[in-house]
């Protein structure tokens, strides 16, 4: 084990699965010669090489197609997006080509591929850039979403969705990059997608949360124990297949449950997995499920006003007292 | 970049009937020279009349109902697939759009594994998953029948990459329709394709319609080939109904991705004769347009070009079509026998390593 950041982390996956598997590459925007937007890249140009990391044009739409065309024809490549913000530029070939691919061959193609870089809130940089696009990747069979909420998390994953043979949405949090963990250094170290995680254990209320809202449901918890109300927090790291199964087990024992999320409310993933708790767990409900999003506004600029607009650790609080009765 | 100079010149009559834009305005040119193997030539011919008659049960299919969804008839534009897929070694890849039975034919996938897919049975190519819009074959690296306007040409850019990433000499052939080139993705595509000397060759199919909007009426800058200028990428214009000259000019572009792995945009004026898919019936246009387009038609130029060398006699032609009546009719007969996709397939490839 050894304390480094979730951007060192990142790092050190893409440099051991590079090394790992000549057919694996990089490409992105700024990824090469000037080591990442967010230094996520630093150093792989230099222990790779330009055949295999690779600086892009501003050309999203066009990258991403060629990395699912790379795909088809077998390599493994992973597209960086500086952030999942320029995505929506190459939604088309993600949606269109790198989910569907197999689906409408009749299986005769994988797509191996793996589409990453920051998503969700940041600072101040407002509305195009600041914005949590999970729910429209979930939507799609045929593509895998994750999001880590720790570095060794965030290790494990991504060496599993490169390793993986099916389009992957890699979503880490621009706020995170500077956060610390332990992780192990062993390069066979892998987190299975689709498998979940308590990331606190409780009693009395489940407080479902990823990415950057696992610390701030950790700290609402910390909170809340000096109150009394002992919370489970659940991360189910992979979006799409989510692990229903470990929330539903919790919810079974707290009867309580919180949602927390960066995202608008309409439509978004809180609320799909909301849904799924009303028909997988009604019974063991003690409350109506309470969701913590983010503002249904576009990102404002003004700090006063931004912080508004993401959830906090207050709200967090607000909404387990409220499902708790107290 | 100018087509290559002829040494024959045949007997075609320079016929340039007035109207219309592309193939008719421009000069007559001699014909291709025939410096070819004959099986080669009469594979050619037997590919493209196959196609041809193929088109045209699927028109019959689709109005007996047989045939769902949308289905784009390839009739008029047989000699680019055909001409730019004969110069192709077996291993190399077609990526292209939705226009695609003639060009998944002429790559190698059986015309029953066509039908079948057309059909949505299990025994089409893409098992009845793609239907008309999404044929495939990994055996035969034909890369699919893509159904968003310029969706294919980023995906094909990164084949060719892929075939210099793992140092193979395989090439890839796009292709595309004119309205296509005023999608980002065209542009994108070769901007990458140069910057990164990538060995694909993108085949715009200028049939000077997208869907009902004339080409006129939607491209500022009517010059498909010049475009590629604007990426330092060769490029050539190239007659799309003369089925030699799409074969000798690919063979041009192949060399050159081949041996120096580089990227070409062969632009190849055409025509289709019937609407943009079964539910169009044409009303943008004439009659007489038609009509004028089909007297250049490429499997007539291409007969006579024959007739006149002396390499098929009318006799053999009536053979060959007899021959490719039963083909097209063993088709039908193997998509109407091939079973419907089992229940369960509705639920499986949906993901290579699936996670419950």
């Amino acid at each position: 084990m050894a304390v480094m950041t979730m951007r060192d982390a990142l790092n050190l996956a893409l440099k051991e699965e590079l090394a790992r598997d000549s057919s694996v590459f990089l490409m992105g925007e700024e990824v090469a010669e000037y080591q990442g937007a967010y230094k996520v890249t630093r150093g792989l140009l230099e222990e790779f090489g330009p055949k295999r990391v690779i600086d892009t044009p501003i050309t999203e739409l066009g990258f991403a197609g060629l990395g699912v065309g790379a795909a088809m024809a077998g390599l493994r490549p992973i597209i960086e997006f500086m952030t999942f913000n320029f995505s929506i530029l190459a939604t088309d070939q993600i949606i269109n080509s790198a989910a569907k691919m197999r689906y409408m061959s009749g299986g005769q193609f994988k797509i191996p591929i793996v589409f990453r870089g920051p998503g969700g809130s940041a600072y101040q940089v407002s509305s195009q850039h600041s914005q949590a696009l999970e729910s429209w990747y979930a939507y799609f069979p045929g593509l895998k979403v994750v999001m880590p909420s720790t570095p060794a998390d965030a290790k494990g994953l991504l060496k599993s969705a490169i390793r993986d043979d099916d389009p992957v949405i890699f979503i880490e949090q621009e706020r995170m990059y500077g956060m610390k963990g332990e992780v192990p250094e062993d390069d066979d170290f892998t987190i299975p997608l689709g498998v979940g995680e308590v990331k606190r254990e409780g009693t009395d209320a489940t407080i479902i949360a990823r990415s950057v809202m696992v610390p701030t449901a950790l700290q609402a918890a910390e909170q809340l124990e000096k109150e009394g109300i002992s919370c489970e927090v659940i991360d189910p790291r992979t979006i799409r297949p989510l692990d229903i199964k470990l929330i539903i087990e919790s919810i079974k024992k707290t009867n309580r449950a919180v949602v927390a999320e960066e995202s608008h409310p309409f439509a978004s993933v809180g609320a799909e997995i909301s849904a799924q708790i009303a028909e997988q767990a009604f019974d063991y409900l003690d409350a109506p499920v309470k969701r913590v999003s983010g503002a249904d506004v576009p990102m404002p600029y003004a700090k006063n006003l931004e912080q508004l607009a993401i959830p906090d650790v207050a709200h967090i609080v607000a909404a387990v007292k409220e499902v708790s009765y107290v | 970049m100018s087509s290559q100079p002829t040494e024959r010149s045949n007997s075609r009559s320079k016929n340039s009937p007035a109207g219309g834009a592309g193939v008719l305005e421009r000069p007559a040119e001699p014909a291709a020279q025939l410096n070819e193997d004959r099986d080669i030539l009469v594979k050619i011919f037997h590919q493209m009349l196959l196609i041809r008659r193929f088109e045209e049960k699927c028109a019959e299919s689709y109005s007996l109902g047989k045939i769902g969804g949308f289905c784009h008839l390839y009739i008029g534009q047989e000699a680019v697939g055909v001409g730019a897929i004969s110069a192709l070694r077996a291993d190399d890849y077609v990526l292209t759009s939705y226009r695609e039975h003639g060009q998944a034919i002429a790559k190698g996938i059986s015309p029953e594994a066509v039908m079948a897919e057309l059909y949505g049975k299990a025994g089409g190519c893409s098992q009845g998953k793609g239907g008309s819009m999404h044929l495939f074959d990994a055996d035969v690296n034909f890369l699919g029948g893509h159904a968003i306007v310029g969706g294919q040409i980023p995906l094909a850019t990164g084949v060719a990459f892929a075939s210099k990433y793992k140092e193979t000499d395989q090439v890839t052939l796009c292709f595309f329709g004119e309205a296509a080139v005023n999608q980002g993705a065209f542009h994108e595509s070769l901007n990458m394709a140069q910057l990164w000397k990538l060995p694909c060759i993108y085949i715009c199919e200028n049939n000077m319609y997208g869907m009902g909007t004339s080409l006129q009426r939607a491209m500022s800058s009517q010059n498909v080939a010049a475009k590629a200028s604007a990426y330092e990428l060769a490029s050539e214009s190239v007659d799309g109904m003369d089925v030699l000259k799409m074969r000798e000019a690919t063979q041009r572009a192949i060399k050159r991705a081949r041996e120096e792995s580089l990227p070409t945009l062969l632009e190849a004026r055409t025509y289709r004769y019937m609407g943009h898919s079964m539910s169009d019936p044409g009303n943008y246009r004439t009659r007489a347009e038609i009509e004028k387009y089909q007297e250049r038609d490429p499997i007539k130029i291409f007969t006579k070009t024959l007739k006149d060398n002396g390499l098929l006699s009318d006799s053999e032609i009536a053979e060959i079509e007899a021959q490719i009546k039963e083909e097209v009719e063993k088709a039908v007969r193997f998509a109407d026998e091939s079973p419907l996709p089992d229940p369960k397939e509705l639920y499986t490839d949906v993901y290579a390593n699936p996670i419950n």
